[in-house]
């Protein structure tokens, strides 16, 4: 990779330790990525957030970089581990989890970030122009910026993303160029498809895609759909693009998405038919999402304890917009600033199972949170656990 | 063809796995234990090993993984993958534990439980 005089200046360490770190980081992943540049980027988000999934080490990493480190360019973050304004109600939750949570917190504003917490970020902001370089590392948001926000970035990581906030440089991989080579083709082939169909879809086209893949067979689905997609393409596999095309007719190779590949995938991740609790959200729900919600939920109450996870910004404009009123009535616990995937709110002493429409938060759930993952639709979760 | 992606020599015993890695669902931070049973290395612990996998997957979160098992003295000493990803890329920069990208005739040729070394400097694979 080619570097300018002042990018290997500061490469050598002559710019102090944090730039050279940076520069280590966007090196090396130039180097896996083929690129042969860098470019300027004009917004991050940032991985690595959440005191669970860093643990001690990110957080004394995140202490000692933010003494010198600043943001050079828009910069957000994802969720943490836990909604501040609701940890009293979270007795389980140990004073030394809630202490470096707060030090995690702390460094990231420290730095200048947005303290968005979230991993929906396309949910809070308008999206740039068209074509505009970003550094997204959260991988459903990085697989939306590129597939439905005409955005160009990377399947960042948590430190590449890092590196380009603290830079404002990303490598000129072959996902920031014009054209992606998609040889591969998904035809979907279930009718009808619900949200968690979709998420299903996603979590296959992970594993069998490359970098970008192309997918037939789907007619216009809904945003929740999307982001369900987005969440499963992300967790599985390295692919950070999809493209729905009419026709499978000119494309290369065709793989099929029909029955029995979308029972494996369920198979995989649902382990058990009833849940103690819910959790909705991961992706955190947006606005539209929230609406519906509550329309759903019109004159009726949960069964047992719903978690409802959704963005501060997206929070604030339901309130002022009253469709929380109906999910709280219905007793849905609204959260903000954390999400399903590996917050510690979800107390394994208290659960043993986790209803939930997320492929993503399922994956988390069984693989890290260790409970046992039961899959359903939003519509079939407001059927039976709602009365 | 061998590409370094992050200098170094080491020696040691090659764990080998046929499964693109998620490190963050799959791999305990602390002790390097694999954790997820669709893995055909699961309960095998990554500690110390010359890591050989096609690929990391999954959550950009995975970097601070890597970081963490080698804070805690279990990272591998080294991992030889068949694609360079961000994850695995940015984890071992900021770790700095050697990381190399080699063909598919030489990711089959290397052989599990084997004593390997891995000089970057000439980017060699001894057997």
């Amino acid at each position: 990779m080619e570097l300018t005089q002042e990018e290997q200046a500061a490469l050598n360490g002559e710019k102090g330790d944090t730039l050279q770190t940076a520069y280590r980081i966007l090196v090396a992943t130039g180097e896996a990525t083929n690129a042969e540049k860098l470019i300027p980027i004009s917004w991050a988000h940032l991985s690595g957030v959440n005191y669970n999934t860093i643990g001690d080490s990110g957080e004394e990493f995140l202490r000692k970089i933010s003494q010198d480190a600043k943001v050079k360019v828009k910069t957000t973050v994802n969720p943490m581990g836990f909604d501040f304004d609701h940890i009293s109600e979270f007795k389980h939750i140990d004073e030394d989890f809630v202490r470096k949570q707060a030090s995690i917190r702390d460094s990231y504003i420290k730095m200048g970030v947005d303290p968005t917490f979230s991993c929906t970020p396309y949910d809070i902001f308008d999206l740039p122009e068209k074509n505009t370089q970003v550094s997204f590392a959260e991988s459903n948001a990085a697989i939306f910026a590129n597939s439905l926000g005409d955005l160009k970035t990377n399947k960042e990581s948590a430190f590449s993303a890092l590196a380009s906030a603290i830079t404002g440089k990303s490598p000129y991989s072959d996902l920031r160029k014009d054209e992606i080579p998609t040889p591969l083709t998904i035809r979907m082939k279930m009718d009808n498809p619900n949200e968690l169909d979709f998420g299903m879809l996603g979590f296959f086209a992970g594993k069998v895609g490359d970098t970008s893949v192309n997918i037939s067979g789907v007619s216009q689905p809904d945003r929740r759909s999307c982001k369900a997609m987005c969440g499963g393409m992300g967790t599985s596999g390295t692919c950070a693009k999809f493209q729905f095309v009419d026709s499978d007719e000119k494309t290369g190779e065709k793989v099929d998405f029909g029955k029995e590949e979308m029972n494996e995938v369920f198979d995989e991740l649902n382990t058990t038919d009833k849940g103690d609790l819910i959790t909705l959200g991961s992706p955190q729900l947006g606005l539209e999402e929230l609406s519906d919600l509550s329309k759903m939920l019109k004159g009726r109450s949960f069964k047992k304890r719903c978690m409802i996870f959704c963005s501060r910004a997206v929070q604030n404009q339901a309130r002022n917009l009253d469709y929380t009123n109906e999910i709280e009535k219905a007793g849905g616990e609204i959260l903000s600033d954390c999400c399903t995937c590996l917050t510690p709110l979800i107390d394994t002493n208290e659960i043993d199972s986790v209803t939930t429409n997320s492929i993503k938060g399922a994956y988390y759930l069984k693989n890290s949170t260790r409970v046992g993952v039961n899959l359903k639709p939003l519509s079939k979760i407001v059927e039976d656990d709602t009365q | 063809m061998t590409k370094v992606i992050v200098q170094g020599k080491v020696k040691g015993i090659v764990l080998k796995t046929t499964n693109p890695i998620n490190f963050l669902g799959a791999v305990d931070k602390k002790t390097g234990i694999i954790q997820d049973q669709k893995y055909d290395i699961f309960e095998k612990s990554i500690k110390n090993s010359i890591l050989v996998f096609p690929h990391g997957i999954g959550s950009s979160v995975g970097a601070y993984t890597i970081y963490s098992l080698k804070s805690y003295e279990s990272a591998p000493l080294a991992m030889i993958c068949k694609k360079a990803d961000l994850t695995v890329a940015s984890g071992c920069a900021l770790a700095n534990i050697p990381m190399i990208v080699v063909s598919n005739e030489q990711f089959e040729s290397i052989e599990n439980g084997k004593e390997i070394e891995i000089n970057t400097e000439s980017t060699t694979i001894l057997n």
